[in-house]
């Protein structure tokens, strides 16, 4: 009969946990680090600019890694709020990289002592002469930005830290109130994660130009968070797979849910992109069109193509059918591509700040990238550690392993 | 068989109605009326049943190819509508925009792209699956009635090319239904 009921027993046949790997997962990731960190240094140096290349490269890349930590901290309570059974089997993937976020608080230290580099309203003199910073001088000041970012990670690491703990005690007990509770806390976590991840993109990237603001920009971020969350967790749980890790638990049918996810929010990223723009092109108001000004002359507008193009229609034609997102390949494919997307998304909301008169690409934001990456993996190594890749007491596990779609 | 008795004061054979009461047994029979070749039969349940399409061999439907000629209409309907209106027979200035502003058409390309697509998708699945339809032979059966309560059928038709009075039956038979009849129309 082609319909055959899994049950839990199929644990039995793959390997559950790193077995030791994480220890040579978290020295890849510390050499990389020491490596790119110690060149992009250099590097930066060599830009003879006062390392405000540096900086800005740094909170590119810093905001690149954030997006792939919020988003887990976005998919795991969402999946408890909606008692979702297809991801049951994921789950404890995301809830690793959600863990990630306290790292990224330490990422974001050196770049909080950096300040200057970067954000024009450090400049207190400048933000009181101007009649249209004089309002917002009290909000952007280095002072309650550092305040605000504390309290951003603190938040953060809290919920990531509590559904990952729950999540890790049922493992032990079995017991089904660990998942009571967690439902409980979904739904105030969403909230708090909507109003603290707007925040935080407007306080780490639209403040960039303290001039200007859009509402949108807190939801255009998401889109970025969300579609390149689903890219890593493809690319997570494939390589757990192939490792011989997980197999035959995760199945065609979640990678298919992954692909939908994707494609669902590339087109989500591009509605909010032109929403976002037709607005502001609209209405025609100088303080706001003059950030898309900037990011339209100079060799910017060819970024701005290269988004359209390869951010939205080639990989929204590509994901469309079921065909491709039932194949593991080619989904693989499409997750780095998605991923270096985000990556130039993030670089055209920043950069054009640091360098209106020409697209500034240089290889310390490839270095840094790796560098910052490393301190990434190193996490997760030491997240995973030796503990199970599964949520394996999850009551939900049983439907998990025989989701299908149709 | 106990439950051979025809329902139908009948004209015409429209063919044979096997009924299960639980739907593994009607998974299983469905694979085997696929296996022999069929093409002109269907099951019919009270809801959604997982795995049937697999096990009836249903192919693909045509319908995507359907809703993405109606969504490319949409999209090129709006595109020329707000031309013609905007830049064409009525030229009218707003807010120093170009007569056809290709950003302030999209909105409306989107949204008659999203309509035309919702409409073919719902017409043609009317269309594909032959629908409205104000009568069926199936109905003449009493038994059949229990299809939207807590009963599963295979009916195969005696216009399927490999209808045979006699082996059908057997083969029907052979999957062990809690009952079978000939419907007629």
């Amino acid at each position: 009969m082609a319909h055959q009921h899994r049950d839990a027993s199929i644990l039995e046949r793959t390997r559950l946990t790193l077995d030791g790997a994480h220890k040579r997962i978290v020295v890849v990731g510390a050499v990389l680090a020491v490596a790119g960190l110690g060149a992009s240094w250099v590097l930066g140096q060599g830009e003879g600019d006062g390392m405000r290349h540096f900086w800005f490269a740094y909170l590119l890349n810093f905001m690149f890694l954030l997006s792939l930590s919020l988003g887990a901290l976005w998919f795991v309570p969402l999946q408890h709020l909606t008692r979702s059974e297809w991801s049951v089997v994921i789950r404890r993937i995301a809830e690793i990289v959600s863990g990630t976020i306290p790292a990224l608080g330490l990422l974001s230290i050196p770049l909080l002592l950096n300040l200057d580099h970067v954000y024009p309203w450090t400049d207190a003199a400048h933000m009181e002469h101007s009649p249209l910073l004089a309002h917002k001088a009290v909000f952007l000041s280095p002072k309650w930005f550092i305040v605000r970012v504390a309290v951003y990670f603190t938040i953060w690491t809290a919920l990531a830290t509590l559904f990952r703990r729950w999540s890790l005690k049922q493992d032990e007990s079995g017991d089904v109130a660990y998942t009571l509770r967690s439902e409980k806390l979904a739904g105030a976590a969403l909230i708090i994660y909507g109003l603290t991840q707007t925040l935080a993109g407007m306080d780490f990237m639209m403040s960039l130009d303290p001039v200007w603001f859009s509402t949108m920009f807190g939801v255009y971020w998401f889109a970025g968070i969300v579609v390149s969350f689903f890219s890593l967790m493809l690319l997570l749980t494939l390589g757990l797979q192939r490792s011989g890790r997980l197999e035959g638990l995760v199945t065609k049918e979640h990678y298919n849910d992954y692909g939908r996810a994707m494609f669902a929010f590339v087109f989500f990223w591009a509605y909010i992109a032109f929403s976002q723009w037709m607005l502001i092109w609209y209405a025609n108001i100088p303080e706001e069109t003059m950030w898309f000004l900037k990011r339209q002359e100079n060799g910017w507008s060819t970024v701005g193509y290269i988004l359209i193009f390869c951010h939205w229609l080639i990989p929204f034609a590509g994901l469309m059918s079921r065909f491709t997102k039932r194949r593991v390949p080619l989904m693989a494919f499409w997750a780095v591509w998605i991923l270096v997307m985000h990556w130039i998304d993030l670089f055209w909301l920043i950069m054009p700040e640091l360098s209106p008169g020409g697209v500034p690409l240089r290889p310390v934001d490839v270095t840094l990238l790796i560098g910052m990456s490393g301190v990434f993996i190193v996490a997760l190594g030491l997240l995973a550690g030796n503990r199970l890749l599964i949520a394996r007491r999850d009551p939900r596990l049983v439907d998990s392993l025989n989701f299908e779609n149709y | 068989m106990a439950n051979d008795n025809d329902t139908t004061t009948g004209r015409e054979l429209y063919g044979y109605l096997a009924e299960f009461s639980v739907p593994g047994d009607l998974l299983d029979a469905a694979e085997k009326v696929r296996d022999a070749g069929y093409e002109n039969w269907d099951c019919h349940t009270p809801f959604p049943l997982h795995g049937l399409d697999h096990a009836m061999g249903v192919k693909g439907t045509k319908l995507p190819l359907i809703v993405l000629v109606g969504g490319l209409a949409g999209l090129t309907l709006a595109g020329l509508m707000q031309w013609w209106m905007n830049a064409v027979d009525y030229p009218f200035m707003i807010s120093g925009k170009p007569y056809f502003g290709v950003p302030a058409a999209v909105p409306v390309m989107f949204e008659l792209t999203v309509l035309l697509s919702a409409l073919t998708t719902f017409f043609g699945m009317w269309g594909l699956n032959k629908l409205p339809q104000h009568h069926h032979p199936l109905f003449n059966s009493t038994r059949f009635k229990r299809a939207t309560a807590d009963r599963f059928f295979i009916s195969i038709e005696a216009r399927d090319p490999r209808f045979h009075l006699e082996k059908t039956r057997e083969l029907l038979e052979s999957l062990n239904p809690d009952a079978l009849e000939t419907v007629e129309d």
